[in-house]
């Protein structure tokens, strides 16, 4: 299945990219589409303990399910304000 | 009326509070908060600052806090604006605007607007200084966080 990956700030700045389209096997949770990402983009991996996570524009967990045509974000420690 | 936002347009705190007003009983009290680009941060000169926000959760973490002040403070009503791309020094970044019937519910709903606007809104700013930039990371963003929550609202009620 292909999922929507977003990435914001310097998780962005790490990956080159802010969106990118993943395959990943089923089934799937938002732990399985990051380990995926975090084995092909050096640095990514530091974030795993201060991120949070979204799963179609809301808040969600690591151990969240993930489908076919989701959009999952990957956002580092805000700093709005 | 527009009570939450994130644009890249300058912000307007009098606009904001005026609408936030508009068709009120009355009401005795109105706090605004306006959070400013600083020219320096931690012993660095800024040259300019650069807001980025994952825009649809961030509009929804803004909806949350609104709901969050309107069950803490039921007489208040609360306006978020915060803005997003390039801004200089002395620009707006964020207006938080607290209307209610006293001043102490207008000042502890703006003060608990802006602590939960650092804890939980998806939006980043990349300073550029005098010599290099970088990303600040301020909190890991929980709304179900309820320490963060707490701890929000006692330096609101402090």
């Amino acid at each position: 299945m292909r999922v929507t990956v977003r990435l914001f700030a310097r998780l962005r700045d790490l990956a080159g990219t802010g969106e990118l389209v993943r395959d990943v096997p089923e089934p799937a949770t938002v732990r399985t589409v990051w380990a995926s990402l975090a084995a092909d983009i050096p640095g990514l991996a530091q974030y795993e303990q201060t991120m949070s996570v979204a799963v179609n524009a809301e808040y969600a967990r690591m151990a969240a399910a993930v489908h076919d045509g989701d959009e999952v974000a990957f956002l580092p420690p805000v700093s709005g304000g | 009326m527009v009570q939450v936002a994130v644009t890249s347009e300058p912000l307007d705190p009098a606009s904001l509070g005026r609408e936030l007003n508009a068709g009120s009983a009355g009401d005795g009290a109105v706090a605004t908060f306006t959070g400013l680009v600083r020219a320096h941060n931690q012993g660095r000169q800024v040259r300019f600052l650069e807001y980025e926000a994952y825009e649809p959760l961030a509009i929804k973490a803004l909806k949350r806090i609104v709901s969050e002040v309107e069950a803490a403070w039921p007489d208040a009503r609360l306006g978020i604006h915060h803005r997003i791309g390039r801004l200089e020094i002395g620009d707006a970044s964020v207006v938080i605007v607290a209307v209610s019937a006293h001043r102490a519910a207008a000042f502890a709903a703006c003060r608990y607007a802006i602590e939960r606007v650092k804890q939980i809104v998806p939006i980043w700013k990349r300073e550029h200084f005098e010599g290099g930039e970088v990303w600040l990371e301020g909190a890991t963003a929980d709304p179900e966080d309820q320490d963060a929550r707490q701890a929000a609202y006692r330096t609101a009620c402090a």
